[in-house]
Formats: C-alpha cells, structure tokens, sequence
C-alpha cells in the first residue's frame, strides 16, 4: 500500500525534498496527524484546556520511562496505556474535588514529569531519552504510519459522534445536563482522544513543543471566524499547511521537524491577529 | 394550622389529579451539616409562572439544582399531566443565569441551537431544514435577526431571549429560570417578561422564576414562594408581598 503513495508522489509532486522515502513517510505522516491537531485544538482553545493538554505530554513521558522500567513491551503501548490511565484520572478527580482545575493539573503534571525523570535519569542514562524532547518525524516507519491511519479513521469517527455534545457542554454544563447529555462521560472520551493523539504523536514531534500543535492552529482560526464550521475549517487548514511547510523548511535548513512546524504556524496566529478586527468587529 | 402552610391555599393533593402539575415534596439538600433548605413541598400548575425570591443563601440557586438533578438530594420530583395519564420525570427546559463561556469563541446562536437539537455534527454541516427549525424557534422569542450572531457578540438581555428559546425546544413540561442579577437592563428585562408571560398562556407552561427583581415579579408572576431554608410564605404575590415575614427579610424595601 505504502508503494502505490511514494508512487503517487513521485508522479504528482515530483520534488526534491520528496526524493527519500523517509521525507515520503514523513510527508504521509504530516497529512494525517496535523489534521487532528487541528480538529481537536478546536475545543482545547474553547474550553480553556491549554494546561491539560500540556500536562498529558507529562503523562505520555512518564508513560516512556514506565515502558522503560517495565521492560518486554512496546514504548508505544506503555505510552498510550498510561496517558490513558493519567488523563482518565485527571479528569475524574478534576469533576470530584473542589480544588481549582489549574491546581489539580499542576499536581498531576509535576508528579509525572518527576517520576518519568527519575526513572529515565536512573544510572546516569538519561541522555539517550532526550531524543524525545524534541522528537524526530523522520524516524516514522512504514507500520507507525498504518497505526496512524487507523488513529486518523477513530478520531474522526469520534468527532463525527461527540463534538456537538462537547460543543454544548463546553458552553454550559448545567445545560447540557438539563438536555440530558452526559457530562463527565464526554469529557472523559475527550481527554481520551487528546491523550492517545499526544501520546503517540511525542516521539515524533517532542514533548518541549506537542502542546502548540494542539493550542496554535485552533488560536490562529478562532480569531478570524465566526461559527464552528469556519473555525474547524480553518484550524484544520493551518494546521496541514504549518506541517507540510515546516516539513519542507526543516529539509532544506537542516533543523527539528517538529520545531519548525511550530514556528510556522505561531506565525499564523501573529498574522490572524491582524486580521482580526476586521472579520470579528 | 401552622403559619408555613397558611398560603398554601387552592392548591393541594386533590388538584393536581385534574389539572397538570408538578409536585415537588419533601425536597431537602445538605452540605456536609449544613442545612441548605428542607421540607420543601411544592405544586406548580400549568400555566402558572411561580417566582421563587429569598435573600442571597436562601438555598433558590441550590434548589434549582436539585430539581434540575445536578445536587443531591432527598424527596420527590413527579410530574402528571391532566388526565392522570403520563407521570414521571418531567421534561425539564432550562434557563441558565449566566453562560460562562469564552466570548471571543467562534460559535453561532445557530451551532448551540443546532448541537443541542440534532446529531447531525454541527462542525460539518448546516443542513437547510435545521436551519429553518431554529429560525421558527427564535422567531418565538422575537430573536431570528440573531441567528448567525457569535455568543460572545450579543448583550445580555439577548442571551437570555435565545436560551429561554433553547429551552422551549422540545416543549418542556416544566421550565426553570434562573434570572441574572444584572447585566441586563430594564427595557430587556420587561421584553423577557412579557415573551415569558406571554409563553405560559400560550403552551400552558409550569414556569419556576428565580428572581431578583421584586418589582416585576409583582406585576407578572401568578404565584411567589418566599424561601429561606425552607419555604415561609407561598401565595399570590399580593398576600406574599403583604405578609410581614417578606418585608422582614427584605428590610421593608418592598411596596404593598
């Protein structure tokens, strides 16, 4: 299957920066992650939830450390497993305790950078880990890329199912309760979603910058749209061309993938805010 | 007779059997040890706006809550419509006091409407015949001219038009409103009240008012609860208003 895409993008885009198969597998990779970014960014801006989303990068990184000590399973499974676990409970206590939601998550999140550290750090061993500081997208193999289609397919499902309950929700939640939608269980498979994206988009893009692929694209197009068909649209848009430019740049300059997919897109939102005037009033 | 029960007045067990209503009884909500009201047993006809008025932790906001089901509580919520034939859990419309939401989120009057009403995702599609439902829905509260307005654009007053809207769609057997104590001026406020007024004859409603404004609940409610822990005085808002323990609570502030 990966044969007949590199022979589509030999035929259609026939460019330099295509010409290894890794730039094509990273370039598949591209199309398919930066669309949820943005799809799902949508409702971390709305909601505020820029903190929780940074904090499950803590979670997927303890998550490696874990993997790690447990030996005998695959990173990504340690990974996802416990982002899952991390972001379930971080948002049930969140709904049960009468702690602000900043301080539970602050808790949370050192607890878990702490524990992935120390464990990483055992023995003086932690320089091989710091790949996953920063990531490396042109690392991504053929069998990653079938895992990310599959994720790209339940993601999507996903948004077709739940945003409009979230959307209320996100509004008002006494509301949404009074409509008879339940709350915690939308939030939960939300958080969910954010933390298997994060958790295995982290070895490709880094934890030091996964949370902006979330919060800039959703930032640049909240400020020049007016309702949720246009922010989607928009988000998404910013968010494929921020990763396919970053991609090519970081070719020719020679620098992190991940790194320069954000640059691109924090300038967007520079350049959303001077649009914005003009589109909100 | 005890002085609680004085107002209680027409309605009792046995109306409720001919007429829709719905009865509230015993309801009862602690925090921790703390008391936030008890005892409280009230029938609310269709057709008839009950405003419900009580000093700040009075225990209005918290009942609300508890009959919208958010706050535990004891006793029974039971609706029955008049032939005695449909009883159960009523369908309830709510009014929140306040949306807190992000004002510059881009999200149209027509994207809540459309994600509270249908399961067709509102991130994708805006489907003609949605749109039509939502503008007759509007056109109720005299709000059609909003539809594609984002939330964080409209004043207060219009906020409160377009979910009092919300909250008729599906037609409730029992609507709830929790008034905001400001932020709404005086022609927006007469406007919601007269839409209001104007829905409880039209649909033959059961409305529950929490209000702020004594003055107009004066001129447009049908029946006033006076709560403060539990319920002091329930009757038309000529005897409430009239009645010593009202203008005790609050410090003779209200007209005759």
């Amino acid at each position: 299957m990966l044969e007949s895409w590199y022979g589509m993008v030999d035929f259609f885009l026939p460019f330099s920066w295509l010409g290894h198969s890794f730039m094509k597998n990273a370039f598949l990779a591209v199309l398919l992650v930066t669309p949820l970014f943005g799809l799902l960014g949508t409702m971390v801006v709305s909601n505020r939830m820029a903190f929780f989303s940074d904090s499950l990068g803590h979670g997927a990184f303890t998550g490696i450390a874990i993997g790690v000590l447990l030996g005998g399973i695959k990173p990504l499974v340690a990974i996802v497993t416990f982002s899952i676990f991390f972001a379930i409970l971080i948002t049930v206590i969140k709904n049960k305790s009468r702690l602000s939601t900043d301080t539970i998550i602050g808790v949370f999140s050192s607890t878990a950078i702490a524990l992935g550290l120390m464990i990483m750090s055992r023995g003086g061993s932690f320089a091989k880990f710091s790949s996953y500081l920063i990531g490396d997208l042109l690392s991504i193999t053929p069998s990653e890329i079938g895992m990310l289609i599959g994720v790209f397919i339940g993601v999507i499902l996903l948004w077709l199912t739940i945003f409009n309950q979230l959307l209320v929700i996100s509004i008002h939640s006494s509301l949404a309760a009074s409509r008879g939608m339940n709350t915690v269980a939308m939030e939960i498979c939300f958080a969910v979603a954010l933390a298997v994206i994060v958790a295995i988009s982290i070895q490709w893009v880094g934890l030091l910058i996964i949370n902006s692929m979330l919060v800039l694209p959703a930032a640049a197009a909240r400020n020049i749209t007016v309702n949720v068909r246009q922010y989607h649209l928009v988000s998404v848009l910013v968010a494929v061309f921020s990763g396919v430019t970053g991609l090519v740049l970081s070719y020719y300059w020679n620098t992190a993938t991940g790194a320069t997919i954000v640059l691109v897109a924090a300038i967007l939102v520079f350049l959303s805010f001077a649009f914005r005037s003009r589109v909100t009033g | 007779m005890t002085p609680n029960h004085r107002h209680n007045g027409p309605c009792c067990e046995s109306d409720c059997h001919r007429l829709c209503c719905t009865k509230i009884e015993k309801f009862a909500a602690t925090f921790g040890n703390k008391n936030i009201f008890q005892d409280v047993n009230l029938h609310i006809h269709c057709g008839e706006l009950t405003a419900l008025i009580g000093t700040n932790g009075s225990g209005k906001s918290t009942l609300l809550k508890a009959i919208l089901g958010e706050v535990d509580h004891s006793g029974t919520l039971e609706y029955l419509d008049e032939k005695g034939a449909r009883s159960g859990n009523p369908l309830i419309g709510y009014v929140p006091q306040y949306l807190n939401f992000d004002l510059s989120t881009p999200t149209s009057v027509f994207d809540l409407f459309m994600a509270c009403l249908t399961r067709i995702p509102s991130w994708l599609f805006a489907p003609r015949h949605v749109r039509n439902r939502v503008m007759q829905s509007l056109e109720k509260v005299k709000a059609g001219h909003l539809i594609d307005r984002r939330l964080g654009a409209l004043s207060g007053g219009e906020l409160q038009r377009i979910m009092l809207a919300l909250a008729l769609e599906p037609i409730p057997d029992l609507l709830l409103l929790d008034e905001p104590v400001s932020g709404i001026d005086k022609n927006g406020l007469e406007l919601f009240y007269t839409i209001v007024s104007d829905l409880r004859k039209n649909y033959d409603l059961s409305i529950i008012l929490v209000s702020h404004d004594l003055d107009l609940v004066a001129r447009y409610a049908d029946r006033v609860v006076l709560l403060d822990k539990t319920i002091i005085c329930n009757g038309t808002p000529e005897e409430v208003f009239a009645d010593q323990r009202t203008r005790k609570i609050f410090g003779m502030l209200v007209g005759p």
